[in-house]
């Protein structure tokens, strides 16, 4: 019989409604794997494998009733623990909400039960989601699957949605949702072999996402292809009066859409992309990207961002000044954890439980964030960084006058090890450095895996569409997809 | 501009995060290296250039104003770390 956990989204639904296996049994299948792999990969923060079987128990019995079958109908996933999930732990990966029991369930997971998805567990983070190597999780390290031959040194499998990542690559599930603020979906994904995308903003609801920056958090699915992303992404994106930056329109059939041809279509090469010192096997993939889209037939055309060098910094003003104003909200009052030393009065308390709940990433960015819109500085800081960031946006509307897409590496690197970069601050952030300005500027943009670097490590190579385009940015990446013929997986170590 | 202990500690006190000496000694010079690397966005000649507000234009929507919830009382304490008589347990505020 085949390995149901090497089935990706589409081939378990079609196995699934035509009855060539249950999905009780994919449910157990991809439920034994997560437990056999978790005490070396800490993909997980809790498992749900009953709540796995249950979803998989109500699709078998709407089988057998021939009633008709959702998008997503007998897949199990795993869901990033920045999602409210109704009964089931939601922390963040903080300790400031060990324990915390959402009453309500997120927008996004619901729509995704609602298409006949199940949740095989709640899957780890970077700490509210601050980070590109998921090693700020109060709840430990993941470990990536994937190792370079011959050494057995753990590697990141990026931030922040780097349990997603792993837990795909590793084939613990199918499909995971990820939630990107300035890369978190697409960098891991890169890391990984994996694919991803982050919608326009405003297509999948925040509501019962815990925020981190509000104007750019997004969520979107990652999964090993680029049609499975596509299918589980009309699953989870739409209109929800709940959220007021939802945008009310209608979600397009992606999956239908699904065309690689890019006969007629411009691919933009953004020009300040090409750094100094840029990763020889980085800059290889690049090219052979632009072969690839160029032999699916578009045209390829230069074009330049001039602002982009600006976007890191500008980001790492505006997420912190949100994320500040957010985090506010973690005060021991009415959920997570409380910290009263004897004799404190509010105020302490306050201090005193946020002292000991948020993690150092996440307090430096509190702290940069308060700093920037203090009495005096905001001008100087948050006001500038919005009119730098109405600039970087501005780029991408005046590039897409000369083309339909934009071409790019996802990172700069392939995956490094853990504690490479972890004392630096600075250096962490500079790995958002191709994927930031997209989030800036609120665009759909997805990573496909590219192929290997000179590590045997998976590289992704990064699409850029217009607001709304999503179907765009599928489409090149299906035909990146088709080329790159990436079939490299991490070989089983644990 | 570059942030000394004074301003950290204040900065701390502001976002209500109780900080030890060695932890502001610890912060002063990361949070400074951050601040000089986002301060090159002051080269940027934005004249004429109005801050973002909205990413993606959309228009806020209002609702109708009517209650859509309500009554669930045990529901909103329940994940209260000191919920009493119905309420949010503090420490006292008034002496």
């Amino acid at each position: 019989m085949t390995d149901l956990t090497e089935l990706g989204i589409a081939d378990i639904r079609s196995g699934v409604a035509a009855g060539t296996f249950t999905a009780v049994e994919v449910a157990e299948a991809f439920n034994a794997a997560v437990a056999a792999a978790q005490p070396a990969l800490n993909a997980f923060i809790v498992t749900t494998p009953e709540a796995a079987l249950a979803a998989a128990r109500k699709v078998d019995t709407a089988r057998a009733a021939g009633q008709p079958l959702g998008k997503l109908a007998g897949v199990p996933i795993g869901m990033k623990d920045l999602f409210a999930t109704k009964g089931v732990q939601t922390t963040a990966a903080s300790r400031i909400l060990e324990g915390f029991t959402p009453e309500y369930e997120s927008t996004v997971s619901q729509n995704l039960w609602n298409a006949g998805a199940g949740m095989l567990g709640k899957l780890n983070l970077d700490q509210f989601a601050m980070g590109s190597s998921n090693e700020t999780s109060a709840f430990g390290n993941v470990i990536s699957p994937w190792r370079r031959p011959g050494d057995t040194a753990p590697l990141a499998p990026g931030g922040s949605s780097g349990g997603s990542s792993a837990a795909i690559a590793a084939r613990l599930c199918p499909a995971a949702t990820g939630t990107d603020t300035g890369g978190s979906i697409r960098q891991p994904a890169a890391f990984t072999g994996i694919a991803g995308i982050k919608p326009t903003y405003g297509r999948c609801s925040r509501w019962g996402v815990v925020a981190f920056a509000s104007s750019l958090d997004q969520a979107g699915p990652m999964a090993r292809s680029v049609q499975d992303c596509a299918i589980m992404l009309e699953a989870m994106a739409g209109f929800d009066p709940k959220d007021s930056t939802s945008l009310n329109l209608p979600v397009p059939a992606w999956e239908a859409g699904l065309n690689p041809s890019m006969a007629g279509k411009k691919v933009g090469i953004p020009r300040e992309y090409r750094l100094d010192g840029m990763d020889p096997d980085v800059a290889r993939s690049w090219d052979d990207g632009i072969a690839w889209l160029k032999d699916a037939g578009a045209e390829i055309v230069e074009i330049s961002l001039p602002h982009t060098r600006y976007a890191l910094p500008t980001y790492y003003i505006i997420a912190p000044a949100e994320a500040s104003s957010n985090l506010a909200r973690y005060d021991g009052v009415r959920y997570g954890l409380r910290d009263l030393p004897d004799g404190a009065g509010l105020q302490d308390m306050y201090a005193a439980t946020r002292a000991a709940g948020f993690g150092p990433e996440v307090k430096r960015r509190i702290m940069i964030g308060t700093y920037v819109l203090s009495a005096g500085f905001y001008d100087a800081y948050y006001t500038q960084a919005q009119k730098v960031r109405t600039l970087i946006a501005r780029d991408f509307e005046l590039a897409f006058q000369h083309c339909d897409v934009i071409l790019a590496p996802t990172a700069p690197t392939a995956a490094f090890a853990l504690g490479e970069k972890s004392d630096d601050p600075l250096a962490m952030y500079l790995n958002d450095v191709f994927s930031v300005p997209a989030s800036l500027a609120g665009l759909p943009a997805m990573s496909v895996p590219a192929g290997l670097d000179r590590q045997g490590l998976p590289l992704g190579l990064q699409v850029i569409g217009r607001a709304f385009d999503e179907q765009g940015v599928l489409n090149a990446g299906l035909a990146l997809e088709q080329r790159a013929g990436f079939t490299a997986k991490p070989a089983k170590w644990w | 501009m570059s942030v000394d202990t004074a301003t950290v500690t204040k900065i701390a006190s502001l976002a209500r995060i109780k900080v030890s000496e060695a932890e502001v000694a610890a912060m002063v010079p990361e949070l400074n290296g951050i601040l000089a690397w986002v301060e090159q966005l002051g080269e940027v000649d934005v004249t004429g250039v109005e801050p973002m507000t909205a990413v993606i234009p959309n228009t806020l929507r209002l609702r109708e104003d009517a209650v859509t919830d309500g009554g669930i009382r045990d529901a909103v304490l329940a994940n209260a770390p000191a919920a009493e008589h119905g309420f949010f347990g503090v420490p006292k505020v008034i002496e």
